[in-house]
């Protein structure tokens, strides 16, 4: 059917300015649905990035997450001995004991407090999270009131970049580095030393510990050994399993909350596709009484008039993409309403996501469509003869 | 004598507007034979038009029978009766209903759409029916770049495309200019006379009239004389 196909395509071109103004209509909708998407899609990627397919984190077993969790220090000396932990090259456990406590800092963009994440993490937390990589300054040296700082938050809050003091739990503390994690939720996180974290916030224990497995596949039998020990009451994850869940909330309520503005913005994208197509159908009566006296059926008619639609709006789906692509890396925040601190993540825009945004263009385009096209079908032949 | 090719038995079309009937045809019989070539006249409103359209099977009779060929038109269904036009009607129109955006070799291609005919196979068919109608170097011109005696044979090339059972005309020169028109019923006749079309025109020009071998006259829907040619 490609001449039918030229015929719609050129039909199409004789009304330019109303085809090009029902495209961007429908441009705009697929860019905010694929912006609000990229927005849910870049922050459960930061979150699931976080996690190590070789990681594993322990909880209390009735915690949805670490900061409702506890683990005593004589708790972790037991959970350090475990055989599926992996060492290092003195033998000692890969194993780090954590506690995030939520402070309290100025956003550079509006001076507005906003809560950021402090992280207190054992000695040898940079071996168990390997993608931490530092961009300016060092470690910071356990027993010391030294802290680093990931690189987003360091764009995002106030005195936080590199020699700075920083004052929390009523003792001053100094950046001595700044890290990436390879976009994962720490970078908007400041980390120290867990043992000078508990006495600065009068902690008596721990929250987490992140452990290193000799294997990825050394999980269930860890699990098994902890489970199975009555002086142990907690849960094993895995680490990616354990921030995907975290992501859930969040991402659900942006899906949730997008779909539904697109859904608005839609029904008047799809209002203005159906405008166009009624007036196509108009202009074109004559036309179609032809196409019908020729012994074009009924079906045919529709057909050509829905694929015109569709067409209309795949022209704009691409466009909205395009117009929408920009954002793509870009970073923003939120806050995380699992931890309720501010995770700083970038806008991801993936293919997958285009496609759907494809898709709703086209569902657009049909359901504009439809009722115009079944017009067309319908006006007898006899009358859409005399139309001039 | 062969069976007639078009049979009207009793054919009635009455249109409603609001609560009013307004008759259109009352009762009219026809028989035309294959191969004949039939001029229907009469002044407007007189129901010609009308006539023409429940032959082409765009417009449903209200009482009566219409036979063409071996098939009943008048009771079949709405998408039968389409596929029934696309086989064996050609129908060329007063303003030649060319479709604007399509050239003159696409507006000729479109009812071979809807056969199984290869895509080259109904490139031979369109230059055919394009040379037939002497307008084969204009395959790739729009409409808008023609004039209107060519439009109407690009029009005509068009009706015989799928050499169909009937070519029906509605005023086909109705609005040509003398010379265009007489070119347009040179080629009508001859399509009669040289590839054995059956035609029914309908017509209010006199010069077309003589053209026809048999002439029916309609008043107010009703068959008045006949005129043998």
């Amino acid at each position: 059917m490609g001449l039918i196909a030229n015929y719609n395509v050129r039909s199409m071109l004789v009304r330019k300015g109303t085809a090009a103004m029902t495209a961007m209509g429908i441009a705009m909708v697929v860019a905010v649905f694929v912006m609000t998407l990229a927005i849910a899609q870049g922050f459960r990627a930061t979150l699931v990035a976080s996690g190590s397919p070789q990681n594993a984190i322990v909880l209390r077993k009735s915690a949805t997450s670490e900061t409702v969790s506890a683990v005593m220090k004589p708790e972790f000396a037991l959970i350090e001995t475990l055989p599926q932990i992996a060492r290092d090259a003195q033998g000692q456990p890969l194993a780090s004991p954590e506690l995030v406590v939520i402070i309290s800092r100025p956003r550079i963009s509006d001076n507005q407090p906003a809560n950021v994440p402090l992280r207190g993490v054992g000695p040898r937390a940079f071996q168990v999270r390997d993608s931490i990589k530092f961009v300016e300054g060092r470690r910071f040296t356990p027993g010391l009131r030294e802290i680093n700082v990931g690189k987003l938050a360091v764009g995002r809050f106030k005195g936080l970049s590199l020699g700075s003091d920083v004052k929390f739990g009523n003792v001053i503390w100094k950046v001595v580095g700044v890290f990436t994690a390879d976009d994962a939720s720490f970078e908007s996180e400041v980390w120290g030393d867990v043992d000078l974290m508990l006495n600065a916030f009068q902690r008596s224990g721990y929250q987490s510990v992140t452990i290193k497995l000799t294997d990825p596949s050394a999980l269930e039998s860890l699990q098994a050994a902890i489970m199975g020990d009555p002086r142990l009451d907690f849960k094993v994850e895995r680490e990616q399993d354990y921030y995907d869940e975290q992501s859930q909330v969040m991402t659900t309520v942006i899906r949730v909350f997008g779909t539904f503005v697109t859904l608005i913005l839609s029904i008047g994208a799809m209002f203005g596709a159906m405008n166009t197509m009624y007036a196509a159908v108009g202009y074109r009566t004559r036309e179609i009484g032809t196409l019908r006296a020729l012994g074009f059926s009924r079906g045919r008619i529709v057909t050509a008039f829905l694929a015109e639609s569709v067409m209309l709006a795949l022209i704009g789906g691409v466009v909205g993409c395009l117009l929408a692509l920009p954002v793509h890396g870009l970073s923003t925040g939120t806050t995380n309403m699992a931890s309720f601190s501010e995770v700083a993540f970038k806008f991801r825009i993936t293919p997958a996501l285009l496609a759907g945004g494809m898709v709703f263009a086209g569902l657009m385009g049909a359901a504009g469509g439809l009722l115009p096209a079944i017009r067309a079908a319908r006006i007898p032949v006899a009358r859409a003869l005399r139309e001039i | 004598m062969t069976m007639a090719l078009i049979e009207l038995r009793d054919v009635t079309k009455t249109y409603k507007r609001d609560a009013i009937e307004i008759p259109v045809l009352e009762s009219v019989t026809i028989s035309v034979p294959e191969g004949d070539y039939l001029g229907l006249m009469g002044p407007s409103g007189s129901g010609k038009s009308t006539l023409l359209n429940l032959l082409a099977g765009i417009d449903r009779p209200t009482g009566g029978s219409i036979r063409i060929g071996d098939t009943e038109i008048s009771t079949l269904s709405e998408r039968a009766l389409a596929a029934w036009r696309a086989r064996h009607i050609g129908f060329i129109f007063q303003l030649y209903n060319l479709i604007p955006v399509l050239t003159a070799f696409e507006n000729v291609e479109l009812p071979l759409l809807l056969t199984s005919l290869s895509k080259k196979q109904r490139r031979e068919h369109v230059m055919t029916a394009l040379n037939i109608v002497s307008l084969a170097d204009r395959a790739a011109h729009y409409p808008r770049q023609l004039s209107g005696g060519q439009e109407q044979r690009v029009a005509i090339a068009r009706a015989i495309v799928t050499d169909p059972t009937l070519l029906l005309a509605d005023e086909p020169t109705g609005d040509l200019d003398a010379k265009s028109a007489g070119e347009v019923l040179t080629l009508l006749q001859r399509l009669n006379t040289e590839y054995k079309k059956t035609i029914v025109m309908v017509t209010h020009d006199p010069h077309a009239a003589e053209r026809a071998t048999h002439l029916l006259h309609l008043e107010k829907g009703t068959l008045v004389e006949q005129v043998g040619a």
